[in-house]
C-alpha cells in the first residue's frame, strides 16, 4: 500500500497535535483481544488480535540433548511463519526477511537468564532437557507486529504445560525417563519476567506507540524495545532512518512506561482465565 | 493522560449483532440448495446442478418475480455506470492511469477523460502525456465516476466534473461495498464541519469541509501547508470511528445513519469509540433512531 503526500501530512499533523487519526493520543494502545489454549494439540497456544493484526502462537515441546557447553540448560527456539493470507507481499519467499527479523529479535530478547530461566528445562544434566519450539503464525498484518507477537508469545508460554517427569534412570549410555501418566500432572513455566516488546515509532518530531499501517508508512524509523519487568532486555532499530541520541533516550523512556502498562494489563487478563470454565471461542465465532 | 490498555479475553467478546428483535435474513452458503422447483430463473450468485438451483456465494436471497439471485455479504466491487468511486492510483501508463477501486481488476482512468488543471477544453497533447505523473502519481487518491464497464468487468473512470479529482488531506476508510447504500448523491457536507465521499466501491473519504468553493482547477491541487485544526480533526476522527462502529454491526452507510451515529456518540470521547462496547452501543442507539424515523 502507498499513501499520498496529503494523507501523510494529515497523519503527521495529527501526531504533532497529539490527536491521531483514530482519536488516540501518542501513548495510547488499540484494544487487544486474546485467547489462550486455542490449539488443542499444542502444549500451549495463544491467539492475539490487535485491530487488524492477527497472530497465532503455538508451543511444542520435545526431549533433546543439551548443548555440551551449557549442560544444565534447556533450549528455546522461535520460528515465525508469514502467511500469504496476511498480505500478498508474503507470497513465496516474500515474508522471509521479516520472519527472520522477528524470530531473531525474540531470541535476543529471551536470551538472558534473568528473563527466562532455561535451567528449569533441564531433565538430566548433560543428557536430557526439554526443547521448546515457539511457532508464530502471522495471519493478518495491521501494523505493530512486534508488540503483538511478543504479547502472544508471552501468553502462549504462560499457557504451556510441561509434562511432569516421574523418574530418570541412567543405564550406561542409555537414559530412560518416565513421564507421568496423569494428563493433568504438569508444570507451568514461569513467565513473569518474559519480555514485552514495544515499538516506538518516530513520526515527524514526535514518537508514538502502536502505529497502524498508515502511521508505519509515515514513520522515518522505529525502535523496538523489549522490557522485562523493569529492565531492558533488547533494543533494536528497524527502518533505515537514524536517530538522535536524545530522541533514542526519549524513545526508551516512553517504551518502558508503555511496556509496564501493557504488562500489567496482560497479567490482569491472564488471571481472568479460568481453566475449569469453558471459555473456548476459536476461529469460527 | 493516556488511556488504560484494554486486553480482553475472546470469551468476553461483545456480540456486535444488533438484530435483537428483528427478522434476520437467512444466509445461504455456497452449494446450498435454494429451491428444488425449477420454474425459477437463475440470477447472479447462483448455479444449476442436478436440476436444483444452488447458491455459488455466501449471501442473502433476493427475488424479483421468477428471478432468484444471491447477494454476497462480502465481495469485490462490481461497478455500474454512474457510480461514484474513490480509488488509489497504482500505475502511470501511456495515456492512462491504473486505479485500485476494490474491484477484481484495476480500473482505468484515461488521460482523455480528465479535466486537466487550468485548462478548459485543452487538447491533450504529447506534452500532457509527459506531464502525467505530475497530475497524478502512484499512491494518489482520486474521486471519480464510472464511465463505462469493459467486457472483462474492469471499469473506465472519468473525472470530468469539478466535484471529482485528486483528494487532499483526510482519512480513507475501507468497508464492504455492499454496506454502502445507493443514493442520489454520495458527496455530503455535514453541518458538524466535515465532509464525506461515500464511494460505491466501499472506499469512504472523510475530509475537512472546504469553506469556499474555490476554483481549484478541477481538483488537482493539494494543499500540504494547511494544518487541519483540532476541532475539525476531532470531527473527522469521530466520523471515522462511528463508521467503523456501524460496519461492525453490519449497518448500511448513508448520510442519515452516519450523522445519527455521530450525534449518538457524543457521550464518548473519540478514542473511547475504539472499545467494542461503545461501538455496539452507538450502533444500537443509531438503529433505534433510524427505526423511529421509519415508523413516524
Amino acid at each position: 500500500m502507498a499513501l499520498c503526500e496529503a494523507e501523510k501530512t494529515f497523519v503527521l499533523h495529527g501526531v504533532e497535535e497529539n490527536f491521531r487519526v483514530d482519536g488516540r493520543e501518542r501513548e495510547d494502545y488499540r484494544p487487544i483481544e486474546l485467547e489462550t489454549n486455542i490449539v488443542s494439540h499444542a502444549f500451549g497456544s495463544a491467539r492475539l488480535r490487535l485491530a487488524n493484526t492477527d497472530v497465532l502462537v503455538a508451543v511444542k515441546i520435545e526431549v533433546d540433548v543439551p548443548y555440551p557447553e551449557r549442560p544444565k540448560e534447556g533450549k528455546l527456539e522461535f520460528f515465525v511463519d508469514c502467511s500469504a493470507n496476511a498480505t500478498p507481499d508474503f507470497e513465496g519467499r516474500g515474508g522471509e526477511d521479516l520472519a527472520i527479523e522477528i524470530s531473531n529479535s525474540l531470541s535476543a530478547a529471551y536470551k538472558s537468564p534473568e528473563v527466562f530461566d532455561l535451567t528449569k528445562l533441564c531433565i538430566l544434566k548433560g543428557h536430557k532437557c526439554w526443547k521448546i519450539f515457539v511457532d508464530i503464525l502471522l495471519l493478518e498484518c495491521g501494523g505493530n507486529l512486534y508488540d503483538a507477537v511478543s504479547i502472544a508469545v508471552k501468553a502462549a508460554l504462560w499457557d504451556t504445560r510441561i509434562p511432569l517427569v516421574k523418574s530418570v534412570t541412567v543405564d550406561g549410555n542409555n537414559v530412560d525417563m518416565e513421564v507421568s501418566d496423569e494428563l493433568h500432572d504438569c508444570q507451568k513455566l514461569d513467565v513473569t519476567a518474559a519480555p514485552i516488546m514495544v515499538t516506538v515509532c518516530k513520526i515527524g518530531e514526535q514518537c508514538i506507540v502502536d502505529p497502524n499501517v498508515a502511521e508505519e508508512l509515515c514513520s522515518v524509523g522505529a525502535v523496538v524495545i523489549a522490557v522485562s519487568k523493569d529492565k531492558f532486555s533488547t533494543v533494536l532499530q528497524i527502518g533505515s532512518g537514524s536517530l538522535h541520541p536524545q530522541t533514542l533516550l526519549e524513545c526508551l523512556q516512553m517504551g518502558e512506561k508503555v511496556a509496564q502498562r501493557l504488562s500489567e494489563a496482560l497479567t490482569e487478563t491472564l488471571s481472568e482465565i479460568n481453566p475449569n470454565k469453558n471459555q473456548d471461542v476459536g476461529f469460527l465465532k | 493522560m493516556p488511556q488504560k490498555i484494554h486486553i480482553r479475553l475472546a470469551a468476553h467478546r461483545i456480540n456486535p449483532s444488533i438484530a435483537v428483535n428483528r427478522r434476520v435474513p437467512k444466509i445461504f452458503t455456497p452449494g446450498q440448495v435454494i429451491t428444488e422447483q425449477n420454474e425459477f430463473m437463475r440470477g447472479h450468485g447462483t448455479y444449476e446442478e442436478e436440476g436444483f438451483l444452488k447458491s455459488s456465494v455466501a449471501g442473502v436471497k433476493e427475488q424479483v418475480n421468477n428471478l432468484i439471485s444471491i447477494r454476497p455479504l462480502k465481495s469485490r466491487y462490481n461497478g455500474e455506470v454512474g457510480d461514484v468511486v474513490v480509488g488509489r492510483v497504482t500505475e502511470v501508463q501511456q495515456k492512462r492511469w491504473k486505479v485500485d477501486t476494490n474491484s477484481r481488476l484495476d480500473s482505468v482512468l484515461l488521460l482523455s477523460s480528465v479535466n486537466l488543471p487550468g485548462g478548459e477544453l485543452r487538447r491533450r497533447s504529447a506534452e500532457d502525456e509527459h506531464m502525467m505523473r505530475q497530475y497524478l502519481q502512484e499512491g494518489d487518491l482520486i474521486s471519480a465516476e464510472v464511465q463505462s464497464v469493459y467486457s472483462d468487468g474492469s471499469l473506465s473512470l472519468h473525472t470530468r466534473s469539478l466535484k471529482y479529482g485528486k483528494l487532499s488531506q483526510g482519512i480513507l476508510v475501507k468497508v464492504f461495498p455492499s454496506l454502502i447504500k445507493r443514493s442520489k448523491t454520495h458527496f455530503h457536507n455535514f453541518y458538524v464541519g466535515a465532509s464525506i465521499i461515500l464511494g460505491n466501491n466501499g472506499f469512504i473519504w472523510i475530509y475537512p469541509t472546504v469553506s469556499n468553493a474555490e476554483d481549484n482547477a478541477g481538483g488537482f491541487v493539494q494543499n500540504l501547508e494547511q494544518v487541519v485544526s483540532r476541532p475539525e480533526r476531532e470531527t473527522i476522527g469521530r466520523l471515522r470511528n462511528c463508521i467503523l462502529a456501524l460496519i461492525q454491526s453490519k449497518m448500511m452507510l448513508y448520510d442519515t445513519s452516519i450523522l445519527y451515529a455521530f450525534e449518538e456518540s457524543q457521550k464518548y470521547s473519540v478514542a473511547e469509540l475504539l472499545i467494542p462496547e461503545a461501538m455496539v452501543d452507538v450502533a444500537i442507539l443509531t438503529q433505534d433512531r433510524l427505526s423511529m424515523l421509519e415508523n413516524s
